[in-house]
């Protein structure tokens, strides 16, 4: 066991753990935020992508101790304290990205990681980027158009396929 | 997973040191394949040595001679966004997986591993790259050593790979939806002094070249050159994902697209 200390959505955290303890674990465990999703373990679906460092990675495909002096970002650290959400979050409830919502914390941090290097992708460029996250509810449409939305783009000619 | 301890060196020698001093210890380059393997108990290491927090072998520069140098250490993400010499290398690592794997795995990984499916062996064998470790330097031509093996020694790390770039270039990857690995892919290089084409995906022995399709190409390069060229279906991978005589077809297929669009 070994202590590992990060920053996670701007508030420091440490804790002990093992060598195979991944990320993913260390947040939903340890730190006990359980809005990181686990779906598949085996690095397809992107339920558990978080940033660290400001880039979008997979927090069951790397080791809690790797994170070690690192700002992680997680789905919780997204919306303002007093709860006001990110245009991405809005747009997500707005054009009604989810279903089950178990895909939503990886979908979101993936759009929030792809406006910020691209603020205003075609809907091509959106599917491209999400192609990490999979989705068994929406079919995609919804959340391809919430993205494109809360990037400030007209949606409103955007048919479902 | 099996336990294990991990070390994070910040210099290639302490990584190397830390390699030697036991057959059970394993570099971790960006982990998208290592711990998958690790998950399925494939792999028992004593120590994991991780080699992202060695500065020395990340980033992409230029040498005297014109070459793409990539640290072993970086990501498929940061080689599609520093290699703009190289538009075909570039393509083909942003075309890797997904963002959340690029921004992970590493060119060092990734020609370590040696998947017999995986893009940067195309690249790196297509272009006569040369791969440096800790050691020494490897030509691309001696490098692959068929499906997961390579000629590195135990504990010897990738630090770094040179990319001598070509007149035209160009990568085709027919994408396994699954996995977003290449089913088949072929990497055209003309250089002034000839062509060179790689196929990954296709050969039960990994990547390898065509030298059928080389010499065509080099009297002529275009498509037609490539008329009535095929691959033998014997010795091609046969999976459920396609069948040996399926991934002989695309081989040539995919040829005639990369030299059109070089
Ligand atoms: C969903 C998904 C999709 C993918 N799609 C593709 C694709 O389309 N094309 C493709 O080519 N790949 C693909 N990959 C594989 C990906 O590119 C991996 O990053 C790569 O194969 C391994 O690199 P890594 O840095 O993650 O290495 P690791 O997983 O950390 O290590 C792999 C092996 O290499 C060794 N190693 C690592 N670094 C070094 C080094 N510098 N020197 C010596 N040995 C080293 C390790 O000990 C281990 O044996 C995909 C992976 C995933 C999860
Ligand atoms: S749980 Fe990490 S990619 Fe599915
Ligand atoms: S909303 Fe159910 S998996 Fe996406």
């Amino acid at each position: 066991m070994a202590q590992v200390k990060m920053t996670v959505n701007g508030k420091p955290a440490s804790g002990e753990v093992e060598g195979r303890t991944l990320l993913v674990d260390f947040i939903r465990d340890t730190l006990g935020l359980t809005g990181t999703h686990v779906g598949c373990d085996t690095s397809q679906c992107g339920a558990c992508v978080v940033h660290v460092d400001g880039k979008a990675v997979k927090a069951c495909s790397m080791f809690a101790a790797e994170a070690e002096g690192t700002e992680v970002t997680t789905i919780e650290g997204m919306a303002a304290e007093d709860g006001t959400m990110t245009p991405v979050q809005k747009a997500f409830q707005e054009f009604h990205g989810l279903q089950c919502g178990f895909c939503t914390p990886g979908m979101v941090m993936s759009a929030e990681a792809m406006l910020k290097d691209n603020p205003s992708p075609t809907e091509a460029e959106v599917r491209e980027y999400l192609k990490g996250n999979i989705c068994r509810c929406t079919g995609y449409h919804n959340i391809v158009k919430a993205i494109l939305a809360a990037s400030g783009q007209d949606v409103s000619n955007i048919a479902a396929e | 997973m099996y336990a294990f301890e991990i070390e994070r060196p910040s210099t290639v020698a302490d990584a190397v040191a830390l390699l030697k001093q036991s057959d059970e210890n394993q570099a971790l380059g960006g982990g998208q394949t290592l711990i998958p393997t690790l998950k399925q108990r494939l792999a028992a290491p004593e120590v994991l040595v991780c080699l992202s927090g060695i500065d020395e072998i990340k980033g992409v520069c230029t040498d005297d001679d014109g070459r793409i140098c990539i640290g072993g250490g970086t990501t498929h993400g940061e080689v599609a966004a520093g290699s703009g010499a190289y538009p075909a290398l570039v393509w083909m690592a942003e075309n890797i997986g997904d963002p959340a794997v690029r921004n992970r795995g590493t060119i060092g990984g990734s020609l370590a591993n040696n998947d017999p499916s995986a893009c940067y062996p195309a690249a790196v064998l297509a272009s006569g790259a040369t791969v440096v470790t800790n050691e020494r330097e490897i030509a691309a031509d001696d490098f692959f050593d068929g499906m997961f093996a390579t000629a590195l020694n135990e504990g010897e790390i990738i630090t770094e790979v040179k990319f001598p770039v070509p007149e035209k270039a160009n990568y085709q990857k027919f994408e396994q939806p699954a996995s977003r690995f290449a089913l088949v892919g072929v990497f055209v290089a003309k250089f002034a002094d000839g062509v060179r084409v790689a196929v990954t995906g296709a050969s039960e022995e990994g990547v390898f070249r065509w030298t059928e399709a080389e010499e065509a190409l080099n009297g002529n390069f275009s498509a037609s050159a490539l008329d009535g060229l095929s691959v033998p279906a014997d010795g091609m991978i046969s999976d459920l994902h396609g069948s040996g005589a399926y991934r002989a077809h695309l081989v040539a297929v995919m040829t005639r697209r990369a030299v059109e669009a070089a």
